[in-house]
């Protein structure tokens, strides 16, 4: 990260930047504290400030951040002034009906994702720099028509009555959202900063793959309706016990389609070192290192969502590990990335077989995130298919 | 034992040491990561803690034993379990202390012992001449590197000049953090576990209680005294009544564990959405001590314990608490007696009598809300509160036990009224509902009425008499045999209808009936049947009251004839209205003493910050040597990194950018 600052303290150009969106995330802070102080309770004021730095923080090293978060603040505010505090504007409105509700935003960042994806091998097997950077320029749109949406739904939730409103991580389909917006930002991230536009489509896949899961599960099973959250739920520690969750999955699920990538590309270094595909892909020593800095961000986030989620079952639950399912499969992944990060980091192990792990953590993590909810009986059972 | 062998015992190679080698190599650490791993998955494909009697039919006695033994059925406190995570933590332990001295000294060390050669062979290197002497770039070098947040030290080398810098040293914590978290970590949870008590039970100091028995009941050998040691149980309190103990489930039973103080419940209450569903579980406490001036009041909800003297009091669960209940019992057969008032609590059993038959009655339940989708309404997510219900089992003289579900209240159905009561032969069935038409009144005595007169011989006789004239009376000449038989059938076909609904009747017209016959026959008897129904139904009407309008009328009674149809298959000799009931909840909860809670948070804080420390805070180092060469300098300068070297390569390039001054031109 430090290159990046240093970069910028060499440009007075982007200190201005970082000026203005710093001024400006103070102001909103600002405002917010104003404007709703008195219904803030100590812990909502501190995940404010968290959330204050964070952005202020990523802004910084991340330059395109700041104009996603900006965006989704625009759109967010609009689709709120033309709801006006009526649910049923959703279906007489032309902007929340069309784009805006929250159940549109998602369909649009549904679309855009799996637009992406075909864009990003589009252009990795056109040969064309211009279409894998349109891939880049959908995802950016999908990702911020998703985080839209679920500003918009938290806010839905709360007209839907005064002792209804959640945020809306709260259960697998606002979480699956989540996933998309996640893992697509983390690879935006490393895009940048790494150059790795052919990894996009890869990464989109497995985002498509949510994607898909996803519209299944709203039209088959009317999962994007509202419902008011079950009292285990309602607790500050799963506010920030969740997305942190999800930056993990997020990782992990990057780390495992640079595997595929990096499986793949070697195979045909093999057979033909010099082919187009293995040259306009990233170097294999790249996403070797990429994979290994994906597990170790997942590793820590990882580790913070469990101690959060162990910190929350002792209050709700009382007791901070019972071995219930979803706890204990969490260790799992948790003990597998640890060994995978031991071969990489003490013992050198790289390439290959890494790679082929990394695809197996997925599997893991998989059966950790969905496969309890639905083979296994415990106490998280807010994710029921 | 002489010198020579103790000498040898603690020697380089000796066994113990090499066994202390062997539990702090990294390959041990990865095998016990991965066997801990495959050993959890294990308690989490087959459930834990379930009753022995359910493992019992899901493996057959032979691999019931087997697994039993092995510690299958709570593989989180085996023994082979602990043992390997005793082991990781030893292993991790000794790798702690074995790399901590080296670490640490890594962490202040600026490797200024570092030879020339060896820096020109490192990955990252670089060299130019500059025309300033080594002097002043060595302390121009300093200061920037110290703008770049490095710690410097210029140290002379046989006459050249070597600025060794370091960042990021802090590196090195973040591994002793991240390491000393987990045995931290591991420490505190097993202080919370469950292994003194296992070693209790297996030196015989305490026993396992597996029989469902009243408190004053339970042996000394399953009572734990009030103590320092961690403990996690559950106790369900009704409302107004307290406790002194939790329970402690142990495998397949039980153990009692005394409080320091006396827990009492004045009221549970459950909130609701508009929607209808639950939006709070709390429960008012008291906590009684001896030791406070005054009883302790607080409110506990789920995700906000009471934590009193290091014991953590959670909102688990709810149940009925023995709620006081005033139930009719209505008897379908008015010969078998009166309708009576029983007075009666959930948990209750009592024996009753019904004409000859002899039934237990055990009452098992009530809810005062009944809030489920409508089945009749469009939208099956809109929910609807049916008001209290009671549950109850009767078992009849041969043991046969079925269970019902009365509601208190009617349900409203397209403008008519009933009682709806479930029933069920199993607790792995669903109910299947019967609907008992409600009167004008909202009683259920026009229906009981209206079965009384079917079972009355005299007036159905009577009404089939009159009916069999009537269906007669277009023959041309009065004919006494038919018109005998054709009573006698009327009154038969009611008789049956009343003994076992329309099946009896198929049945009766499936058996006696010639074949031929039967296509034209059946759907006439039937409407006899109906017919007569009717006629008895509306011979009573005047007399009582139903509201006269023709349409309830036939509503009621078409209801009522679905309803008798129905009772063969609803097993029981009487109906059960609830008439009043005092709400007794009783509200389970989970009590807690961890002692461990504290270190095993401190670890984790440990941990996190160790994990952020190590992945981002990378220890980076650089060297520039300086020889002097005529008046100017010759500059060497070299780096490495720790981890994510190619994020040193940006780095270095960055750097030496910094360091060499006219860039471009070389
Ligand atoms: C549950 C047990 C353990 C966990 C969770 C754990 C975790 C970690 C993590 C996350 C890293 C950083 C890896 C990376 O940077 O990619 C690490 C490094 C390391 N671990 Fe462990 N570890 C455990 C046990 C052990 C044991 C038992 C040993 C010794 C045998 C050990 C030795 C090391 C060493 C030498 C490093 C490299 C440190 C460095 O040079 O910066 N670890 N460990």
């Amino acid at each position: 990260m430090s290159e990046t600052i240093r970069q910028n303290q060499t440009d007075s150009q982007s200190w201005l930047a970082v000026g203005a969106w710093w001024t400006l995330l103070l102001l909103a802070t600002v405002f917010i504290l104003v404007a709703y102080g008195d219904h803030l309770d100590v812990y909502e004021v501190t995940i404010l400030f968290i959330t204050g730095f964070s952005m202020a923080w990523l802004g910084k090293v991340w330059p395109p951040f700041r104009w996603h978060a900006l965006a989704v603040a625009i759109l967010s505010l609009f689709a709120l002034q033309r709801y006006g505090g009526d649910l049923s504007m959703a279906q007489q409105d032309g902007w929340l009906n069309y784009i805006l509700a929250s159940q549109s935003a998602f369909m649009w960042m549904s679309a855009f994702y799996i637009a992406a994806t075909f864009t990003y091998f589009g252009g990795l097997i056109a040969r064309s720099d211009y279409t894998q950077k349109l891939g880049s320029s959908f995802a950016w749109i999908a990702t911020t028509m998703g985080m839209t949406g679920l500003m918009v739904r938290w806010r839905e939730s709360h007209m839907l009555g005064s002792d209804i409103g959640y945020i809306p991580v709260s259960n697998l389909y606002e979480v699956f959202i989540l996933f998309c917006v996640v893992t697509a930002m983390i690879y935006l991230f490393y895009e940048r900063r790494y150059k790795t536009r052919g990894l996009g489509g890869f990464v989109m896949l497995i985002i498509t793959a949510a994607v898909m899961f996803l519209l299944w599960y709203a039209f088959d099973r009317n999962a994007h309706e509202i419902e008011p959250l079950v009292p285990a739920l309602q607790s500050y520690w799963m506010k920030i016990h969740v997305p942190t969750n999800f930056i993990g999955y997020g990782a992990f699920a990057i780390a495992a389609m640079i595997g595929v990538a990096y499986l793949l590309v070697s195979s045909r270094a093999e057979k033909n070192p010099q082919s187009h595909f293995v040259k306009s892909m990233p170097s294999l020593a790249a996403m070797d290192d990429l994979m290994h800095k994906s597990i170790a961000l997942g590793f820590a986030f990882f580790t913070v969502a469990t101690i959060l989620g162990a910190f929350w079952a002792a209050e709700a639950w009382g007791g901070y590990w019972s071995w219930d399912p979803k706890e204990t499969w969490a260790l799992i992944v948790w003990l597998n990335y640890a060994a995978w990060l031991h071969m990489r980091f003490t013992k050198g192990w790289h390439g290959r077989p890494m790679a082929w792990w990394a695809i197996v953590g997925l599997f893991i993590t998989l059966f950790a995130f969905l496969g309890v909810n639905m083979f296994l009986s415990g106490l998280h059972s807010y994710g029921g298919l | 034992m002489s010198e020579k062998s103790s000498l040898k015992f603690f020697g380089k190679n000796s066994f113990p040491r090499r066994l202390l080698r062997f539990l702090g190599t990294m390959e041990l650490a990865i095998t016990l990561l991965i066997t801990l791993a495959i050993a959890s998955v294990i308690g989490t494909v087959l459930q834990q803690n379930q009753p022995y009697t359910d493992y019992l039919i899901k493996f057959g006695p032979f691999w019931f034993e087997v697994f039993e033994s092995v510690g299958l059925y709570d593989v989180y406190s085996a023994p082979w379990f602990l043992v390997i995570l005793t082991l990781l933590v030893i292993s991790t332990a000794i790798c702690v202390t074995r790399h901590t001295p080296s670490m640490l000294k890594d962490m202040r060390n600026l490797r200024t012992q570092v030879q020339r050669k060896s820096l020109a062979s490192m990955k990252h290197n670089e060299q130019w001449a500059s025309a300033d002497a080594p002097a002043t770039l060595a302390a121009n070098f300093q200061q920037q590197l110290k703008d770049e947040g490095f710690r410097t030290r210029l140290t002379d080398r046989n006459g050249a000049l070597l600025v060794s810098a370091m960042r990021g040293g802090i590196n090195r914590l973040g591994y002793l953090l991240t390491h000393i978290a987990i045995v931290v970590i591991c420490v505190g949870g097993l202080m919370d576990g469950n292994l003194p008590l296992k070693l209790a039970e297996w030196r015989g100091q305490i026993q396992i209680e597996t029989r469902d028995l009243p408190l004053s009941q339970i042996p000394q050998e399953s009572r734990l005294a009030v103590g320092k040691q961690a403990f996690r149980g559950s106790v369900s309190i009704p409302e107004g009544r307290s406790s002194e103990v939790v329970f402690l489930p142990m495998r397949d039973g039980y153990l009692v564990q005394a409080l320091p103080f006396r827990i009492e419940l004045e009221e549970f209450r459950i909130e609701h959405y508009d929607n209808g569903q639950p939006k709070s579980f709390e429960s008012d406490l008291v906590i009684h001590d001896p030791e406070l001036d005054e009883p302790l009041r607080q409110t506990i909800a789920v995700n906000h314990p009471l934590v009193h003297k290091g014991y953590a009091i959670y909102q688990a669960s709810f149940a009925d608490g023995g709620s006081i209940l005033q139930v009719e019992a209505w008897p379908f057969d008015h010969r078998a007696g009166d309708p009576v008032m029983l007075d009666t609590k959930v948990f209750d059993n009592r024996d009753m009598r019904w004409g000859d038959r002899q039934y237990r009655l055990e009452m098992t339940n009530f809810r005062l809300f009944n809030i489920n989708p409508d089945p009749t309404d469009e939208e099956p997510r809109r929910v609807r509160n049916y008001g209290p219900s009671i549950g109850f089992i009767l078992r009849s003289h041969t043991g046969e036990a079925t269970e019902y579900e009365n509601y208190m209240f009617p349900i409203e159905r397209e403008g008519r009224r009933f009682y709806l009561s479930g029933v069920r032969g199993s607790p792995s069935e669903n109910f299947s509902y019967l609907h008992l038409p409600a009167d004008a009144n909202d009683g259920v005595e026009g229906f009981m009425e209206y079965l009384a007169r079917l079972r009355d011989r005299e007036l159905v006789g009577e009404i089939a008499q009159m009916m069999t004239r009537d269906a007669l009376a277009d023959l041309p000449e009065p004919d006494a045999n038919l018109e005998e038989s054709l009573q006698q059938t009327l009154m038969t076909l009611v008789g049956m209808f009343v003994r076992g609904g329309f099946d009896e009747v198929r049945e009766f017209v499936e058996n006696s009936l010639p074949e031929i016959e039967r296509q034209t026959l059946a759907p006439a008897y039937l409407g006899m049947l109906r017919e007569m129904l009717a006629r008895v139904y509306f011979a009573g009407v005047e007399g009582h009251e139903l509201d006269n309008t023709d349409n309830q009328n036939i509503f009621f009674l078409q209801d009522a004839v679905d309803a008798i149809g129905s009772l063969p298959r609803y097993h029981s000799p009487v109906f059960l209205m609830l008439h009043d009931y005092e709400h007794i909840q009783a509200s389970g909860l989970q009590i807690a003493r961890a002692p461990g809670q504290f270190i095993v948070y401190f670890g984790s804080v440990m941990l996190m910050a160790g994990l952020f420390i190590l992945f981002y805070l990378p220890q980076r180092r650089l060297w520039v040597w300086l020889d002097a060469e005529g008046t100017g300098s010759r500059v060497l300068l070299a780096g490495m990194t720790n981890r994510n070297p190619r994020d040193f390569d940006g780095f270095f390039d960055e750097i030496q950018q910094l360091l060499k001054p006219d860039k471009r031109e070389l």
